[in-house]
């Protein structure tokens, strides 16, 4: 009997907030160190916490965007531990009453090798609000570390998953799929590199139908890619001890990118014993029937809700749907093109490969290299896209009104991509030269100057050599330099050469 | 319920202290006494009512997100033993 994998996440989400959660000191990321660190931030003596509205506010929109249960009242904690980055001694945290109960996220795992792509709902335990620690940094300060305050207090949102995923590709289809919700509805600013989006994976294995592994926890992730990476090296190690007839310590280990490998931070026995109680600093947050109807009104549609109603009322496919619901200004650019052309099935088509394409490709510097500021984590922002809705839109109607050719309009996206004037599609067409001649007399005198020039090619196909109809179109396509309505020089093509 | 002498130098060690045998005797006794104030607490009876979290029953009241500190980073390292390059410095932390 094979090896089943059981993972749960718990993902910091850093909120999007201008001040830090307790205190009104600038959240703003790369400052100079310690410029942002006020006296709440430092924990200097007599200093109280007064908690923000915007942190609160971004907590009940994940509540609600996850149909998740949102407490009426929720209390605030100390956890208690030392380090020179957390001055006060204890970091507040919510522990026994946080302020999002359990909720659901349905996840898409695409396709791998003969598997085809499915989709799951993995539950979410609770969600809990809590501020971060500072920085400290190890290099030489002549045998000292150097502390950074600025990051401490700033909020977080710790959201924790059921132990529902079963493989690596799962828990990175659920990360991505957080990490698209929390941009979606606005809390968090997604940026993995700058830390906004930190993954900490529980991960056991054990044979079905047996009680749960014994877990070890892999801290502080920040790529999709070291997710998966270090959950596979996980898996392996842990089945590798197992079958050797060893037993698994209930651990936090690190990953390390250079290796590929998991290594023991801490063992059970020195586990930190945190003594949460509540803050006594803090009064329970109290969330009305009345504020979270406000907040709700202000959410956009969801992805999963855009999703469906994409597939019920366009037309589209799952898989498409699904992609071009990966972010919300790709979303809001398709449906912006389909109402402009009034086509959603080609406007989809054209935004999924085309307009994506162009984004990646387009979005890169000088030496080649995606620009960061553009494409972030594989999802570049709506503002990589050059070519305004509408004018993809014109572009679509005038395929449709066969105005250009399929050929031409791949031209015509590519000019506009770059050209200084992306709204003006028919004066491009013009100047292109991408009008097709749709004139019947103008195809027919093309096609009887081909048919005289090459009377033996026409006895041939006469006699049967079907196969040379490809050469008289070719033939027609450059006499007309490409502007011949290709389906009406078929049409004409064959009626000709059938005498 | 009453306290070792071992569970006393456990906390003791959690919150860092450094204690004498004779310290510890002494918050051994303290702590026990207090022990036993909650115990006279608890033989009354409070069902059907709701815990408290906190001692006034008061809800939280929230500030805007603004911000409102500005830098005051040269006045607060004035008083710090040690700063490089705006970095409080501290005895080398190892994980």
């Amino acid at each position: 009997m094979s090896w089943e994998i059981v993972i749960g996440l718990e993902v910091h989400v850093q909120l999007s907030t201008q001040s830090k959660i307790f205190c009104g000191a600038s959240t703003a990321f790369g400052a100079e160190p310690n410029t942002q660190a006020d006296a709440v931030s430092l924990a200097l003596p007599g200093v109280l916490p007064v908690l923000n509205k915007g942190a609160v506010e971004r907590a009940i929109k994940f509540g609600l965007a996850t149909g998740a249960h949102i407490a009426p009242r929720s209390v605030f904690a100390r956890k208690n531990y030392f380090y020179p980055d957390l001055p006060k001694g204890y970091q507040i945290s919510q522990f026994e009453l946080p302020v999002v109960g359990q909720g659901a996220l349905t996840i898409q795992v695409p396709a791998q090798g003969k598997q085809p792509a499915y989709e799951k709902v993995v539950r979410l335990t609770r969600a809990h609000l809590e501020e971060d620690a500072g920085k400290s940094l190890h290099e030489d300060f002549h045998g000292m570390t150097g502390i950074d305050l600025n990051r401490a207090g700033t909020p977080l949102l710790e959201i924790v998953s059921e132990p529902d995923m079963r493989s690596a590709a799962e828990a990175v289809a659920y990360a991505k799929t957080l990490h698209t919700l929390v941009q979606w509805i606005g809390i968090c600013d997604g940026n993995m590199q700058e830390g906004s989006f930190r993954c900490d994976a529980n991960v056991s294995v054990h044979k079905p139908g047996t009680p749960f592994g014994t877990r070890r926890e892999i801290k502080n992730l920040n790529s999709f890619r070291f997710l998966e990476q270090a959950i596979n090296y996980e898996v392996q190690h842990q089945i590798a001890v197992l079958e050797d007839g060893g037993s698994i310590q209930q651990a936090t280990v690190l990953f390390d990118p250079d290796t590929g490998e998991t290594r023991v931070m801490r063992t059970k026995e020195d586990a930190h014993d945190y003594r949460y109680f509540p803050d006594p600093d803090l009064l329970p947050l109290e969330i009305s029937e009345e504020w979270k109807q406000q907040v709700a009104a202000t959410l956009p549609e969801l992805p999963h809700t855009k999703q469906e109603r994409y597939v019920r009322d366009l037309g589209l496919s799952a898989y498409d749907a699904n992609v071009l619901t990966q972010s919300k200004g790709i979303a809001e650019y398709f449906e912006a093109t389909a109402q402009a052309c009034n086509q959603p099935k080609l406007a989809a088509n054209w935004v999924i490969n085309d307009v994506r394409r162009f984004m990646t490709e387009g979005a890169k510097d000088e030496n080649g290299e995606p620009a960061a500021s553009e494409v972030r984590d594989g999802v570049p922002g709506r503002d990589a896209i050059r070519v305004p809705a509408e004018s993809l839109g014109k572009l679509i109607s005038r395929i449709t009104d066969s105005t250009i050719s399929n050929a031409g309009a791949k031209k015509l996206f590519s000019a506009l991509w770059t050209a200084q004037d992306t709204t003006n599609v028919d004066l491009l067409i013009e100047q292109m030269g991408l009008k097709q001649v749709s004139d019947s007399g103008a195809i027919e005198k093309i096609v009887d100057e081909i048919m005289a020039a090459n009377t033996d090619k026409v006895a041939e196909y006469r006699s049967g050599k079907d196969k040379l109809f490809g050469f008289f179109v070719g033939q027609a396509m450059k006499a007309s330099k490409g502007q011949a309505n290709p389906a009406q020089l078929n049409e004409i093509l064959k009626a000709k050469l059938a005498g | 319920m009453s306290l070792s002498t071992q569970d006393v130098e456990k906390v003791a060690r959690l919150a860092r202290l450094a204690m004498s045998p004779s310290e510890i005797e002494t918050s051994r006794n303290q702590l026990n006494g207090i022990f036993g104030l909650i115990a006279e607490m608890q033989a009354v009876d409070t069902d059907g009512v709701e815990p408290m979290s906190h001692s006034q029953d008061l809800a939280q009241r929230l500030r805007e997100d603004k911000v409102t500190e500005s830098n005051q980073r040269e006045a607060f390292q004035a008083i710090a033993p040690q700063v490089e390059q705006g970095l409080f410095l501290v005895p080398k932390v190892i994980e």
